[in-house]
């Protein structure tokens, strides 16, 4: 590694502990030898619950074979909010390593009394806790004398990096085998007892009315136990998965709808966006301290469409009501935020509704999983006290869940007489990044939209930027410019749903700055990589360059068909630094061929799992750059099928090669948003290296290259 | 209406059912059996792959009266932790996965990929799990996954 190691930030009172202070709602030790880990994150594919027992195990000096790591539901979890943003580590993963520490002292301090010795002279060994002289005890045989039901104090140090064994090493996931060996671990696996199945029937019409409704085909279905009708929301709950589909089939050949609604020209996106009604947010604004001579401006503008979630599972909720109570079983992100939509919804009180999560398919930001909690709610009210599940079609999936944000984005540099940045301005326009459940006065969840007493649609906001930005995330340059001015529109209006998909809007402004600055580098004649370097000066942000420039043998002789691109961010400008340089083969088409990849996330839990996520995220974006878009006409989401939405296949995978920085001394991070940006970026570099072509609306498609050969021609 | 006998996972089985009913659709209602995913209802991403014959098909669009006579093997019949299959040590040896949901039709395609070429290329296995899809980009580990077992199976 070059350059100087970069020193330790100071810890922090994690934030998930000062919100839920009681030892116990995170660790339970009982006397049988088992230790309980409850946190408030859950798992969505993306490893956490292995990341946090490898946590716990560690700073409690147990077999990580002893942890059980409990799911999270509002009857009893830390509230930790949400699952995104990858914080889990950070939040959650801080929490209980204070905890267990905190826990392991209180343990060593009563050790030491009954033993009669001084703590300093005692050891734990997987919960045996011994001193000189073959004395010993251990946390199963303290654990009915030894209350955690006390709130965490400060004082207790967790080990340093060099005292873990667990951490750093990368521990077997621990979900992964009841997944290959098909136990039952997903929600859509695990029926409840007396259990009944609910279909809702909604319209591909945008914004439709229910005019007129038979139902006399749906009552002749075998198996039938009720057609629920509230305004426009409409379903059907049978004895059995067939009998519901059948229902629901017969019920909408008996369904007319009608739509004043139109959507926008989606070929016109990028334009249409800058004319809408907005709320305009300067997002930073730094003033250069002389001002430099401004020989030209250059002005750039960037889009991408939007993207679906496209998990592999539809969503899928169960719910149960007792009397005025309602238990529900869902894949959210957020049970206590899931339960507060569903008390503005019910008007209830929160007390009688428990939301107890359960695994789905990877979840990538808010898709459909909450919505089909109500609806599952909604549908439950009419079966007489029996659980209902509901599982949404593919076709509302990838129609009726919220998609990622289209984004436009001009960027304006102004250059002095060398071709030196002397100014930089950078504007975004779009529909807010989030529209999550249980953060407004209002719910956010589709049927509640289609009551007959609707609520209003949620529009989507973005996050400030203290949180990470929306839109904006990402789109202040890591960059030493001497000035900048970061602009957000974000509308007023919301014709298609969105919401939160990973990175926000942190993949469009990567994309935007990275595709930029390699234009503006080749201007010079000067190497990308040496013209980024020159522009950072934070050293971690350097090593990443230089890792992955080393790594991929920067830059690689030319070769005919073949191209090179690079691309950095650091995510949020917080979190985990990543630099790609991706090889392309291009002509007609664009084949990624391999990107190779060089990541900082601090101090890395579970090395594996790090790749894994950087591996992952890099081939989720690849399918996003070359292949995605969500498909409409003036009606109707079109792209409702994987025919209609095709994303990434194992013949177009490129090879991905992950170098993971050593910095066990550092706060760690997640790494399942780091890449996407930097990938984004290196791809269309490359294709430009290749094919002398800047592709600045994506996805890089034939036609894409097409007509930007017939503008260069 | 006749019932339709078939032999899954090696076991006898007779089914009383509209011929037209899906496959996944007795699988995972009268059956129980969860292993196989209902993703699209399309055949068009394979995450109920079963093997019929010796041929991987999608159960949520094979008909029931197609089966009849024939051998069905699911994921529950391909191996479990007393007796895994060398696919499903394999993919537990490379972490082949993140949400795993798309897994058991792929170990599927997998298996029946083994049963017609014990050696197949990198390039033969990526051919092979084409028509499987994957949304949390696993795809390197699995195809490194199915290698591994081709290998294993090789040695033994």
């Amino acid at each position: 590694m070059t350059g100087t190691a970069p020193s330790p930030s100071a810890p922090k009172w994690p934030v998930s502990l000062a919100a839920n202070p009681n030892l116990s709602s995170w660790i339970r030790i009982s006397p049988d030898g088992q230790v309980t880990v409850s946190p408030g994150k859950v798992e969505i594919g993306q490893g956490i619950v292995t990341a946090l027992a490898q946590i716990a195990a560690d700073e409690l000096d147990i077999d990580i074979a002893r942890v059980q790591m409990v799911r999270a539901s509002t009857a009893g979890s830390p509230n930790e909010g949400v699952t995104s943003g990858s914080l889990s580590v950070q939040q959650s993963g801080r929490a209980i390593r204070q905890a267990c520490a905190e826990i392991r002292q209180i343990f060593l301090n009563v050790a030491a009394d009954r033993l009669g010795v001084r703590t300093e002279l005692l050891d734990i060994s997987d919960g045996t806790i011994s001193g000189p002289g073959n004395i010993s005890t251990s946390y199963w045989e303290l654990a009915s004398e030894v209350s955690l039901d006390r709130h965490a104090t400060p004082g207790a140090v967790p080990k340093s990096s060099a005292q873990r064994t667990l951490a750093g090493n990368s521990v077997q996931r621990l979900d992964l085998p009841d997944k290959i060996f098909a136990r039952a671990r997903f929600i859509h696996d695990s029926p409840l007892p007396g259990m009944l199945h609910g279909r809702v029937l909604r319209s591909e019409l945008s914004g439709a009315t229910l005019v007129e409704l038979k139902e006399d085909g749906a009552r002749k279905v075998a198996g039938l136990v009720a057609i629920v009708r509230d305004g426009n929301f409409v379903g059907v709950v049978s004895e059995t998965e067939a009998g519901a589909e059948a229902a629901l089939g017969a019920l909408r050949k008996g369904a007319t709808w009608s739509s004043r609604e139109t959507l926008p020209d989606e070929d016109g996106m990028a334009e249409w966006l800058k004319v809408q009604p907005a709320e305009l947010a300067v997002i930073a604004s730094k003033t250069a301290s002389s001002t430099p001579e401004k020989m030209r401006t250059i002005r750039r503008q960037y889009a991408r469409p939007y993207i679906a979630h496209g998990s592999i599972a539809p969503s899928c909720a169960m719910a149960q009501w007792t009397g005025d109570r309602v238990r529900v079983w869902t894949h959210s992100q957020g049970v206590y935020l899931l339960r507060a939509d569903l008390a503005l919804v019910l008007e209830l009180p929160v007390e009688n509704i428990t939301v107890e999560h359960m695994e789905g398919a990877g979840c990538y930001g808010h898709n459909a999983a909450d919505d089909v909690a109500l609806d599952a709610v909604l549908l439950a009210r009419a079966a007489g006290g029996r659980p209902v599940r509901v599982q949404w079609s593919r076709a509302d999936e990838m129609s009726h869940a919220p998609f990622g944000a289209a984004m436009t984005i001009e960027i304006e540099a102004d250059l002095d007489a060398d071709g030196e940045i002397v100014g930089w301005r950078h504007s975004i326009w779009g529909n807010g990044h989030t529209a999550r459940p249980g953060r407004a006065d209002q719910p956010a969840l589709l049927a509640a939209t289609e009551l007959a007493r609707p609520f209003p649609r949620a529009i989507a906001t973005n996050p400030p930027q203290a949180n990470g930005g929306g839109a904006d995330r990402n789109s202040v340059p890591l960059y030493d410019f001497p000035s900048w001015q970061i602009e957000c529109h974000r509308l007023t209006i919301m014709p298609i749903r969105t919401s939160a998909l990973r990175t926000l809007g942190a993949q469009g402004n990567v994309f935007a700055i990275e595709s930029f600055l390699d234009e503006l580098a080749t201007e010079r004649g000067e190497d990308p990589v040496d013209f980024r370097l020159r522009h950072l000066s934070d050293q971690r942000a350097q090593d990443v360059i230089r890792a992955v420039a080393r790594r991929a043998s920067w830059k690689p002789a030319q070769r005919d068909g073949f191209g090179y691109g690079l691309g950095f961010a650091r995510y949020k400008n917080t979190g985990a630094y990543c630099a790609v340089i991706a090889e392309v083969e291009g002509a007609e088409d664009i084949s990624v061929k391999r990107l190779t990849i060089a990541v900082d996330v601090g101090e890395a839990i579970n090395p594996d799992g790090v790749i894994n996520q950087i591996e992952g995220g890099a081939i989720q974006a690849t399918s996003w750059v070359l292949k995605e878009r969500v498909r409409f006409d003036s009606q109707r989401i079109t792209s409702n099928s994987w025919t209609e939405y095709p994303i990434l296949r194992f013949n177009e995978v490129p090879e991905v090669q992950v170098e993971v920085m050593s910095r066990p001394e550092m706060e760690p991070v997640g790494a399942g948003e780091a890449a996407h940006g930097p990938v984004t970026a290196a791809i269309a570099n490359a294709v430009f290296d290749v094919l002398g072509l800047r592709i600045r609306n994506l996805p890089i498609t034939r036609e894409r290259l097409i007509a930007a050969m017939e503008l260069s021609s | 209406m006749p019932k339709i006998q078939f032999r899954l996972n090696g076991v006898e089985t007779d089914i009383d059912a509209d011929p037209d009913t899906s496959l996944l659709s007795i699988l995972r209602g009268q059956l129980g059996m969860t292993g196989p995913h209902f993703g699209c209802g399309a055949g068009e991403c394979g995450a109920c792959n079963v093997i019929v014959g010796d041929r991987v098909v999608t159960a949520c669009d094979t008909p029931l009266w197609s089966l009849a006579d024939k051998d069905v093997t699911t994921i529950e019949g391909l191996g479990d932790a007393q007796k895994p299959h060398p696919l499903q040590r394999a993919f537990i040896a490379e972490q082949a996965l993140q949400c795993g949901y798309c897994v058991s039709g792929i170990l599927m395609s997998a298996a029946a990929l083994l049963m017609r070429n014990p050696n197949p290329t990198d390039t033969d296995v990526r051919a092979a799990l084409d028509r499987n899809l994957c949304r949390c980009g696993s795809h390197n580990r699995m195809v490194r996954a199915v290698l591994r077992a081709a290998a294993e199976m090789h040695a033994q």
